[in-house]
């Protein structure tokens, strides 16, 4: 072929230039992440938008868990979606319950006895630990420290057993009902709580030590990630990850619910607002939480467990129903007509271990909410993720995700 | 509910024209109409000390007409109180429509867009209106009230399985399911759908 000759001119130059530099940058490369990879921690996908290692886009896809939660509360009486919402923040069941049971408590203008606010606490910072050794756990997994992992996931099987002993369920513990808890106390239940306590402290310490100073870990998560804090306010983030951003707040300590404000506790905050200062004050809570077990160990109220006023609202336990005429009654009216709840409207979130859990009940009277909202933490912790991860590397994807400690059974419900 | 935040309903009422409090509300709430739903947001953000919107919960009021509405609950760091805002929806009942609040409160994207998802509300202003938890081709708002539980029969999202395998997304069967009650009769056995429909059990499958 012969060689034609060709004039260069200034805007083939200029087009070269352009040629050349795209071929330097590469081209953007999609890339879809998840639904299923052990980095997303469940069914989470996201779609990014690669160029080179660093991300330049990030659009989070939810709703591969969603089961259709709050239209199932619309057709369910109060007692019976108490089972469906252990099944949001899964890991933390127990938490989820006495959120619940307080919203509908709080629509209804019930309360309920010390004993019951003090096991409802017990059971909560059980979860929390639970949450947290998981969150704390994985989260040094990520990171590539595997040893971290099976520190945490001993303790947390120790807490699990509690947990077992005291609702019957290691995972979905359907523990709370309206205007009290399932059972009592088991028996001796309090010794337990408290042997658990002391070696909590000692494998907590050990955790401490294997990731604080850790060399690798803290390259890895030093500076990554960065939430301001009125990046962290806009959002809407709630729980440890809000407090990691240097934001003083935590709902058992200022709007104090269930007995919470009888104990007492610190409230640990970050001062950069990166990864690292996440994990840092999930670490601490852990400490925190053991101390309040502690003190609810020690100030264990004698009493009623169940409200027995709300004659309405309360099954009556079963050995009471075979003997006593008015038991018996109240538990066929109960059964047969469903709970009695007035009308109205109550809005309450809880200070769970991933954030503040909301529900919003709306009542038209009877047994069976007219609407329920769950307003779960990890759906506004992701909704961060577009502004977050932009301009980091992917490698960062997965400790940044660790970090932010959600679960995706809450964020689609 | 606190002195303080009594004192912000009054405020709010005298302020803006047919601000009105919400009296069922175990909160402190006001009704907003939508015509003023931004400037109410912006006033309770800057000058009132709630800075986190923490819930966006849409409502369908089957048979009232405005059919629609939307409760945002605002959290104040300050305060340490919530407050609810309640709106009504404007356009007609189909598509019901009100003003976005993305631009005042980020954390309100999503809430937004799940609330468009499940209801079909239209967020005026919204930058990115799409679904958040259905796929973007699904055809129904799912917590409307006359949507069924069990769901209802569509089209597989993914086109190509679609049509090797025939597959659909079909609706639940609710004998064995979930045990179910409905608002309304006095006595559960009247409440519960699978005592009312006996047609169909685990052993006769549901007529087509």
């Amino acid at each position: 072929m012969a060689l034609q000759k060709q004039e260069i001119t200034l805007g083939d130059i200029a087009l070269r230039n352009a040629e050349a530099e795209s071929e330097l940058s590469g081209d953007r490369m999609v890339f879809s992440a998840g639904p299923s990879h052990p980095m997303t921690h469940g069914v989470l996908r996201l779609v990014l938008e690669l160029d080179g290692d660093t991300i330049t886009k990030c659009d989070p896809v939810i709703g591969y868990l969603h089961r259709g939660s709050e239209k199932i509360a619309e057709s369910m009486t109060y007692n019976q979606f108490v089972p469906y919402t252990d099944r949001f923040d899964y890991i933390a069941s127990p938490a989820n319950n006495v959120a619940y049971a307080i919203a509908v408590e709080k629509m209804a203008g019930l309360t309920v006895p010390e004993r019951c606010e003090a096991i409802r606490v017990l059971s909560c910072e059980l979860a929390r630990l639970a949450s947290h050794l998981v969150g704390v756990g994985v989260y040094g997994m990520d990171a590539g420290a595997l040893t971290v992992f099976m520190y945490a996931y001993t303790l947390r099987e120790k807490v699990l057993s509690l947990l077992e002993a005291l609702t019957g369920g290691r995972l979905t513990t359907s523990y709370t009902r309206i205007g009290g808890v399932a059972r009592d106390l088991p028996e001796g239940f309090l010794g337990h709580v408290s042997k658990v306590c002391d070696d909590a402290l000692f494998d907590i310490d050990e955790m401490d030590k294997l990731l604080t100073r850790n060399k690798i870990f803290i390259d890895r998560t030093d500076g990554v990630a960065v939430i301001t804090k009125e990046d962290a306010l806009a959002y809407g983030l709630s729980g440890a990850n809000l407090r990691a951003s240097g934001v003083d707040s935590d709902l058992r300590r200022d709007n104090p619910y269930s007995g919470y404000e009888k104990y007492d506790f610190e409230v640990p905050i970050g001062t950069k607002g990166d990864c690292y200062d996440r994990y840092l004050v999930r670490l601490e809570e852990l400490r925190q939480s053991v101390g309040i077990l502690r003190q609810v160990v020690d100030t264990m109220p004698e009493g009623d467990w169940y409200n027995k006023e709300a004659k309405k609202v309360f099954l009556p336990p079963k050995q009471k129903v075979l003997t006593s005429m008015e038991e018996l009654i109240q538990n066929f009216m109960i059964t047969t007509q469903g709970p009695q709840l007035p009308e109205g409207e109550a809005y309450f979130e809880a200070e769970n271990p991933k954030g503040a859990l909301g529900f919003f009940v709306v009542s038209k009277g009877g047994g069976v909410p007219y609407r329920l909202r769950v307003r779960g933490p990890s759906f506004s912790s992701l909704s961060i993720l577009p502004k977050l991860t932009l301009g980091h590397m992917f490698p960062d994807l997965t400790v940044i995700l660790g970090s932010l400690d959600f679960i995706m059974g809450e964020c689609d419900r | 509910m606190t002195a303080a935040q009594d004192q912000l309903v009054e405020t709010l009422c005298s302020r803006f024209e047919g601000v009105s409090a919400r009296e069922i509300s175990r909160d402190s709430a006001v009704n907003v109409p939508a015509a003023h739903l931004l400037e109410v947001a912006q006033a309770l953000r800057d000058e009132y000390g709630y800075e986190i919107l923490t819930c966006v919960s849409g409502i369908d009021w089957l048979g009232q007409s405005p059919r629609f509405g939307v409760y945002y609950h605002f959290h104040s760091l300050k305060h340490r109180s919530y407050f609810c805002v309640y709106s009504d929806c404007e356009g007609t009942d189909e598509e019901p429509k009100i003003p976005s609040l993305a631009k005042l409160y980020p954390s309100a994207d999503w809430h937004e867009r799940e609330n468009f998802d499940m209801y079909g509300i239209r967020f005026e202003g919204h930058p990115d209106l799409r679904r958040m938890l259905m796929w973007e081709s699904y055809p129904y708002h799912p917590l409307r009230k006359e949507f069924p539980l069990a769901g209802i029969e569509t089209e597989l999202p993914v086109a190509d399985i679609a049509e090797e395998t025939g597959a659909k997304v079909i609706a639940a069967p609710e004998a064995g399911g979930p045990f179910v009650a409905k608002p309304g009769p006095k006595f559960m056995s009247a409440r519960e759908p699978r005592a009312r429909d006996e047609s169909w059990n685990e052993r006769t499958s549901k007529p087509l």
